[in-house]
């Protein structure tokens, strides 16, 4: 079984050790990892500003990257959600080497492939979830709040496994944190008074990290805690899953 | 910066009303979700809405003279209008042929629409809305900012100036009890001198001719009950087949507006009383154009039920006149594109494609993704935003060649010098730290082998 990392262009740039921290994770539970050099962007960020056209040739070297692994693990559910929504539509070939249930956020990875029952990992912090709207309504990490079906979330399972941990969720759980790609930029005024409202909430819990399974909305957040000196940290979901490894 | 997004930080700047706005439509969502969880089957019944409006209107030429033939059949005159202007014509010529001056209206989205009240008044007849909300705004001279809760952003204190101005109640007094009280004694006149009721329609039965109104102030039934003239005017997209898929409706409409199980008053009219009249105007406006357009007609299995707005959190943040369309939120986006791109596209900003409005509509239309499609036409119809353009083309250009975007990975981190946060900054406008590259990119590392090495240093 071959798996390949894929690390989102801004993961890439500035967060290496979420890169990091999915490799150390995947290489713990005896999965060698591959990067293929080259990487750049899924496409996402100039599709949902409503330059689709922008992403067909992105989609093509993803293809080239990918096409002879069986899996694909990123440590990003938005760019996972994008390729499975979008790369079906817009790739000029038929079919392409991340569709047909072979790339997957890091998170639904573990979760449903790999299922470890335990991890060595330990942090004995106080964390609360943010679940990113693409991660909780397009690729179904957890139940979205919208829907009328019984409650789960596949990453407060995974955090579960890790020592010392305690995990809480915040009010409003899954309301979107403003970032949105070009949103952020676009409708700053009202992206940011987002932000502020979703950490305040975050640190309402109580929690002294804020955790998710997408660094672009961590990212805003952090954004937001920096500049207004708040009271909490953020943290990528991996980090954690890794810690002491 | 988009139309949306420069009114919008207006709304912004005022940090308590926004909190407070956000919050009362919050409280609607939640309410929603209590009442929908109650419902045995909600997911099911989303569904098979969705099916049944798609299904009237992929044969909608035949439901619609079903409608007419068994409505005339009840003695329900009958008229149709291409348009906004003829619409407007109609119900004026029926009003004038009655000799009807005065007129009390309950809540109409299609008459906001097609403006029907300006063009009333301007023939000299008096026109009253009945719904309180509604006649809060036509008091203030300003158009609603949301299309159930017309008035959700006006503060009880300003009600209470307004009506002690307008209505002569009680200066400085804002009790909501006592302002509903004002309001009903002063509506109450008008209900019993009105010449004439006009009404929106919910949904219209084909199978039996019949039509049905809700409301919950029993506003739209004072209204038609007293006066001997009824014109209800509906768009073409209101039709269901049969009272079944009424039933289908009606148990989801109110859930999901307000999480009421249903609302106070569902009145079916279906035959006029003995010397009265009712008449019923049908109309186009666009909307056949919208059921060609494959990609977005699915709007047109819209209720009105504005759950899509209560619960997207840009709405919530930037209030119902932040948008140029008379309907805000998801859904106004949507509809303000089908009437005219050109005029509306400054809207399509006005989301994160968050998603929570596909999940809570109760037709299943995904206004978010009709949000992304407009997005992507936009480009097609000239007119994308020139900064976005230009972002998105940058971006294309740096990612097409990874051998230049690895330099340009190694090159970033000098970028963190730079004194980027400040009120000039268009991200982070002094409230959003600008994100710092780090040393070394996890390409370079990789390429070192320190990620594979840190790796195992650790492992051993």
């Amino acid at each position: 079984m071959r798996t390949a990392l894929f690390i989102p262009y801004y993961v890439n740039a500035l967060y290496p050790q979420v890169g990091v921290a999915s490799y150390r994770l995947l290489r713990s539970l005896g999965i060698d990892a591959e990067y293929p050099e080259g990487q750049t962007c899924c496409g996402q960020p100039m599709a949902n500003a409503g330059f689709e056209k922008d992403a067909v040739g992105l989609a093509a070297r993803m293809e080239e990257l990918f096409a002879g692994y069986d899996y694909v693990v990123t440590p990003s559910a938005s760019c996972t959600a994008f390729v499975r929504e979008n790369y079906g539509r817009i790739s000029p070939q038929s079919g392409h080497a991340c569709l047909d249930s072979r790339m997957y956020d890091i998170c639904e990875f573990l979760h449903d492939i790999v299922r470890p029952a335990e991890l060595p990992s330990t942090f004995p912090h106080r964390v609360s979830i943010h679940n990113s709207c693409h991660g909780t309504r397009l690729l179904g990490l957890s139940s979205p709040g919208e829907t009328v079906a019984p409650r789960f979330s596949k990453l407060r399972d995974l955090l579960s496994l890790v020592g010392g941990i305690e995990v809480t969720e915040p009010d409003r759980p899954d309301e979107c944190c403003g970032f949105g790609g070009m949103f952020s930029l676009e409708e700053a005024d009202v992206s940011i008074r987002m932000g502020l409202d979703k950490v305040a909430r975050h640190i309402a819990t109580g929690a002294e990290y804020i955790t998710g399974a997408d660094s672009s909305c961590l990212m805003h957040m952090n954004g937001v805690i920096v500049a207004n000196r708040l009271p909490i940290k953020t943290i990528h979901i991996t980090e954690i899953l890794a810690s002491g490894l | 910066m988009s139309t949306h997004s420069k009114a919008a930080a207006g709304f912004v700047s005022d940090a308590g009303r926004t909190a407070w706005h956000d919050d009362a439509l919050w409280h609607v969502r939640r309410k929603r979700d209590a009442a929908v969880v109650e419902v045995a089957g909600w997911e099911e019944l989303r569904l098979a809405a969705s099916g049944i409006k798609q299904h009237t209107l992929s044969r909608l030429g035949e439901y619609l003279e079903m409608f007419e033939g068994n409505a005339m059949a009840n003695g329900i005159v009958v008229h149709w209008a291409c348009d906004a202007g003829e619409l407007n014509r109609t119900v004026g010529g029926i009003l004038s042929s009655h000799n009807a001056r005065r007129v009390v209206k309950s809540k109409s989205m299609l008459s906001e629409e097609c403006r029907l009240n300006e063009y009333l008044e301007e023939l000299g007849i008096e026109v009253t809305e009945s719904d309180l909300g509604e006649r809060i705004m036509q008091l203030m001279n300003r158009p609603p900012s949301h299309i159930v809760l017309p008035a959700i952003h006006v503060r009880r204190e300003e009600v209470g100036t307004l009506f002690a101005r307008e209505l002569g109640s009680e200066p400085d007094n804002s009790d909501p009890a006592y302002l509903t009280h004002q309001a009903r004694l002063h509506l109450r006149e008008k209900f019993l001198t009105a010449d004439a009721a006009i009404t929106g329609v919910n949904f219209a039965v084909a199978s039996d001719g019949s039509f049905a109104v809700c409301t919950n102030e029993g506003n739209a039934d004072m209204g038609t009950l007293f006066a001997p003239l009824h014109i209800a005017v509906m768009g073409i997209e209101k039709l269901v087949p049969d009272y079944p898929s009424l039933g289908v409706m009606t148990r989801l409409l109110a859930r999901s507006a307000t999480g009421q199980s249903v609302t106070t008053y569902t009145s079916i009219y279906r035959k006029s009383a003995k010397d009265r009249e009712i008449h019923i105007v049908i109309v186009d406006n666009g909307r056949t154009a919208t059921l060609a357009n494959e990609t977005h007609n699915r709007m047109l299995r819209c209720l009105r039920c504005g759950a899509c707005i209560n619960t997207c959190p840009v709405y919530r943040r930037s209030g119902g006149y932040s948008y140029s369309y008379f309907i805000p939120g998801p859904v106004g986006i949507n509809l303000g594109m089908l009437a005219s791109p050109q005029r509306y596209s400054g809207n399509l900003s006005a989301c994160s494609l968050c998603y929570s409005c596909s999940g809570v509509c109760p037709a299943r239309i995904d206004p978010a993704g009709g949000i992304y499609s407009w997005r992507q036409e936009l480009g097609e119809l000239r007119r994308p935003p020139f900064v976005k353009k230009a972002v998105s083309k940058c971006l294309k250009t740096a990612f097409s060649s990874p051998r230049g975007f690895r330099t340009a990975l190694k090159m970033a981190p000098a970028v963190n010098h730079l004194p980027l946060n400040n009120r000039l900054n268009p991200y982070g406008k002094g409230l959003r730290d600008t994100p710092r590259f780090a040393s070394r990119s996890f390409e370079e590392m990789w390429s070192r082998g320190e990620v594979e090495k840190n790796g195992e240093k650790e492992k051993k």
